[in-house]
C-alpha cells in the first residue's frame, strides 16, 4: 500500500496502510516520536469500499488482520478515526499476549491505577486529566495485564476526546498536542490528544496494579466497596479476550481480583473526581 | 510477492532465518489471512526467532491450543446430546483431526463443529440438539428451504450460551453436485474413537478435504486445505504403504478421482508431499497440468499486506464453484433470487 | 411390564478438571478445564462436585454422601435433583 506507517504502542507493533495520503499524514503527526517497529504484529488497512470509491465520494473501509464485516465505512475526512478504530479492532479481536481490559491505566510511584468502565462514562477524560496532574498516562482504552506476573503494561495511544471533553482538555494541554478536529463523526465531534513526553518515553515500563476503580459520572459523590465476585464478573464483561484466553485468563483475572483493592466511585464533576482518586490512592494503594 | 513466502516457511522453517523484517511482517499478515498462523507457529517452534516474532508465534500456539480444547468440548457436548439416539456421530474437518490426535490438527484453527450422521436419522439428530440447548439461526424461508432441499447439511444450529455453531451433515457434498460420494459407505467404514465419537477412514478424510477444496467456494482457504491434505497424506502414508492406492481407488468410486489427483499434484508441488507417481493401474503423474497452474495462481494470490489479489481469477473460481454444486438452470434461478434479495435490502 | 423410571445418575469430570479460587465473601470462582468455562458459585456447588469425586451417583445417593460429610439442616432430594440438572446444563456434570 502506497501510504503507510509503522507505529509501536507499548509492546504492540502496528503497521497502517492506506489508499489515501491524508490519514497517514495525520497519524504520523499525532504519533510523532513514537518508535517505528521493524516487524509489525498487526496490520490495519484503510481501503476503498469499492474500487471507484477511492476517488469518487471517497469512503474508507477498515480492513486488516481482523475485521468486522458489517462495519460501516467512514468518510475520508475521518481517516484518522478510521486508523484508530482499525488499531482498536486488531487489539480487541486479535491480541492474546495479555489479558485485555477496557480500562484506563495510570502509574505513580511504580504502581498502577486502573479505571474500568464503558466508553463514554468519562474514564478517558479522567485519565487524560490525571495524566496532566502528576500521573504517568499508560492508556485510556486498553489496560494490558501480564499473564504471568499480573503487571499492567502501558498502551498509550492518543486519547479520543468527544464533544465537551475537548474543551476541558484544551484548558490543560498545549494546542500542539491535539489532532485535527473531526466533525460529524458517528460519535459527534472528536479530537485526539497526544500523551505527554514521559508517557511516550516510558511506554515499555509495566507497573503492578495497586487500585481498581469503577468510576461513574453524573451522580452525587460516593464510594462503594465491591465484593470480589462482583469485581470479577464486571471485569470479564470489560475484557474482549478473557474467554478466548482460557485458563491463563482465569489465573490472571483471579490474581488481579484477589490482590487489588476495588471501589466503585460516583462523581459529579472532574475536580472532585480527581480529589476522590487521590484520597483513595493514599488510603488503599500507597 | 505472493503467498509463496508462507508456503516456503511451512515447508522449510529453517529458511526463515534469512527473512528481512519486511518479509516477516508480510509473512505474518499472509499467514493470518490464510488461517495458517497456528500451523506456522508450530513449524517454527524451537527456532531462534526475532523477539517480536517469537512473541507472536507463542501467542498463536496458545490460541491454537485453546481452539483445540474448545473444539473437543463442543464434540463432547454434541456426543452427550446425541448419545440417547445410538446413532453414529462422525466428526469432520478440524475437530476430527484434534479428536484423533492427527498431525493435521497441530496448530489448526477450528471454528464450528461439523458432524456427519445417517440421512435417515438427521431429523432426530436435529431434534435432540434443539432439546439440548442449540437453536436454529433465524434465516428467511428461502434460505432455509434451500438448505434442506439442496444442501448436504441442515441449516446451522447455534448453541447460544457457548456461542458455537454446529453443522450436521448427511453426506459430504450437496446432493445437487455431480460427484456422488456414498455417505452410507463412509459412515459404515468410520473409525471409532472409543468414546462414542468417530472419524472417517483415512482415505475418506482426504477425499472430503479434496472435495471441499474444489467444490465448496472459490478456493478461499485453499492453502490451508492443502496443508491439511499434506499432513494427512504424510501421516497415513507412513502408517500404511498402500494408503495412496486405496485413496485413489475410493476417490474414483466417489467420482472425485480428478479432484483428489489434482489435490495431490498441488500439494506435492507446494508442500513437497511425498506422493508416489503411478503409471500402471491408473495414471498419477505428479507434474502440474496447465489448469493446475491456474489453480496455483489463485491459491497463492495474496500480497504482502495480506490482501487477496488477482480478482479476475477469483471471480472465475466463484462462478465455477457454484456451477459444480448446482446444475445450470438451478444456478441461474438461485443467483437471480439472491440478486433480487440484495437489491431489495440495499 | 412398565418399569419404574430410575432417577438420573450424574458423573463429575476426573480429578484435576476444576480449578477453584475462594473469595472472601464465600463465593468461589470455578474454572472448568474441559470446557474452558468460568463459573461463580456458592455453597453447595463445590461440596456437590466434591461428593461426586467418589463416583457417579443419583440425587438420593449424593444426598447420603453429603449428609455423611456435612451437617445438612434441610436434606431435600428434590431440590438436590434440580441443582444437579442445573449443573448438567452448565456442563459441570454429565448425566449418564
Amino acid at each position: 500500500m502506497r501510504h503507510n506507517l509503522a507505529l509501536q504502542v507499548g509492546d504492540v507493533g502496528f503497521r497502517v496502510g492506506s489508499a489515501w495520503r491524508a490519514p497517514i499524514a495525520a497519524l504520523r503527526a499525532l504519533y510523532a516520536g513514537y518508535p517505528e517497529p521493524a516487524i509489525a504484529e498487526f496490520t490495519v488497512r484503510l481501503e476503498p469500499e469499492r474500487p471507484l470509491r477511492r476517488w469518487v465520494r471517497p469512503s474508507i473501509a477498515i480492513a486488516g488482520d481482523y475485521t468486522l464485516p458489517e462495519a460501516a465505512p467512514l468518510a475520508l475526512a475521518h481517516g484518522l478515526l478510521a486508523a484508530e478504530m482499525g488499531m482498536n479492532l486488531q487489539m480487541a479481536l486479535g491480541h492474546r499476549r495479555h489479558l485485555l481490559l477496557h480500562a484506563a491505566a495510570l502509574e505513580r510511584d511504580g504502581k498502577a491505577l486502573l479505571l474500568s468502565g464503558v466508553s463514554g462514562a468519562g474514564k478517558s477524560t479522567l485519565a487524560a486529566l490525571l495524566g496532566e496532574r502528576g500521573w504517568r498516562f499508560m492508556g485510556d482504552e486498553f489496560a494490558l495485564i501480564d499473564l504471568t506476573d499480573g503487571r499492567a503494561h502501558a498502551f498509550p495511544r492518543a486519547v479520543s476526546l468527544k464533544n465537551e471533553s475537548v474543551a476541558v482538555m484544551a484548558r490543560e494541554a498545549k494546542p500542539d498536542r491535539f489532532g485535527p478536529e473531526l466533525r460529524n463523526t458517528p460519535k459527534g465531534t472528536i479530537r485526539h490528544l497526544r500523551p505527554r513526553g514521559d508517557a511516550i518515553a516510558r511506554m515499555r515500563e509495566p507497573a503492578p496494579p495497586a487500585l481498581l476503580l469503577f468510576p461513574r459520572f453524573g451522580e452525587t459523590e460516593a464510594v462503594r466497596l465491591l465484593g470480589s465476585a462482583e469485581v470479577f464478573v464486571r471485569l470479564t464483561q470489560a475484557s474482549t479476550n478473557y474467554v478466548a484466553l482460557g485458563e491463563p485468563g482465569f489465573a490472571a483475572l483471579s490474581r488481579l481480583v484477589r490482590g487489588v483493592p476495588a471501589r466503585a466511585i460516583d462523581y459529579s464533576d472532574t475536580k472532585s473526581a480527581i480529589a476522590l482518586v487521590e484520597r483513595l490512592w493514599r488510603e488503599l494503594a500507597a | 510477492m505472493s503467498a509463496r513466502l508462507l508456503v516456503t516457511a511451512l515447508v522449510d522453517p529453517g529458511s526463515t532465518i534469512a527473512l528481512s523484517s519486511a518479509q516477516w511482517t508480510a509473512l505474518i499478515a499472509i499467514a493470518r489471512a490464510e488461517q495458517l498462523i497456528g500451523s506456522l507457529a508450530y513449524r517454527l517452534d524451537g527456532l531462534a526467532l526475532p523477539e517480536p516474532v517469537e512473541n507472536i508465534m507463542a501467542a498463536a500456539r496458545a490460541s491454537a491450543e485453546q481452539q483445540r480444547l474448545r473444539a473437543l468440548w463442543e464434540a463432547e457436548m454434541a456426543r452427550r446430546a446425541l448419545a440417547p439416539l445410538a446413532v453414529p456421530v462422525v466428526l469432520l474437518k478440524g475437530t476430527a483431526f484434534v479428536a484423533a490426535g492427527l498431525d493435521a490438527g497441530v496448530g489448526r484453527s477450528i471454528g464450528d463443529l461439523d458432524i456427519l450422521v445417517p440421512r435417515a436419522r438427521i431429523d432426530e439428530a436435529e431434534a435432540a440438539l434443539l432439546g439440548a440447548g442449540w437453536e436454529r439461526i433465524k434465516a428467511d424461508a428461502y434460505d432455509d428451504a434451500y438448505y434442506r432441499r439442496w444442501m448436504h447439511e441442515l441449516p446451522p444450529l447455534i448453541h447460544v450460551e457457548r456461542d458455537r455453531m454446529i453443522d450436521v451433515h448427511h453426506t459430504i457434498l450437496p446432493p445437487t453436485a455431480r460427484p456422488k460420494p456414498d455417505a452410507a459407505r463412509m459412515i459404515a467404514e468410520r473409525i471409532e474413537l472409543g468414546n462414542g465419537l468417530a472419524i472417517l477412514s483415512p482415505a475418506d478424510i482426504v477425499i472430503h478435504a479434496a472435495a471441499h477444496l474444489f467444490a465448496d467456494g472459490d478456493l478461499a482457504g485453499g492453502l490451508r486445505n492443502l496443508w491439511d491434505i499434506d499432513r494427512l497424506c504424510r501421516e497415513f502414508g507412513e502408517r500404511d504403504e498402500g494408503s495412496y492406492l486405496r485413496l485413489v481407488e475410493e476417490a474414483y468410486a466417489a467420482k472425485l478421482g480428478p479432484h483428489v489427483l489434482r489435490a495431490l499434484r498441488l500439494t506435492h508441488h507446494l508442500y513437497a508431499t511425498p506422493v508416489p507417481a503411478y503409471h500402471q493401474a491408473f495414471r498419477l503423474a505428479v507434474e502440474l497440468t496447465p489448469s493446475d497452474r491456474l489453480f496455483l495462481h489463485r491459491l497463492l494470490a495474496r500480497d504482502a499486506w495480506g490482501r487477496p489479489i488477482r480478482s479476475v481469477t477469483r471471480f472465475g473460481f466463484y462462478v465455477r464453484s457454484h456451477a459444480l454444486r448446482m446444475p445450470p438452470h438451478l444456478l441461474a434461478r438461485h443467483l437471480a433470487i439472491k440478486w433480487w434479495k440484495s437489491r431489495r435490502s440495499a | 411390564m412398565p418399569s419404574i423410571a430410575a432417577t438420573p445418575t450424574y458423573r463429575a469430570d476426573p480429578p484435576g478438571s476444576l480449578r477453584m479460587v475462594a473469595l472472601e465473601d464465600g463465593l468461589v470462582l470455578l474454572f472448568h478445564r474441559p470446557s474452558a468455562t468460568t463459573h461463580v458459585v456458592a455453597s453447595p456447588v463445590p461440596e456437590l462436585l466434591a461428593a461426586l469425586d467418589e463416583g457417579p451417583a443419583d440425587a438420593t445417593t449424593l444426598l447420603g454422601r453429603l449428609a455423611a460429610r456435612h451437617d445438612l439442616d434441610d436434606p431435600d432430594a428434590a431440590a438436590l435433583a434440580e441443582r444437579l440438572e442445573e449443573l448438567a446444563a452448565a456442563g459441570l456434570v454429565a448425566r449418564l
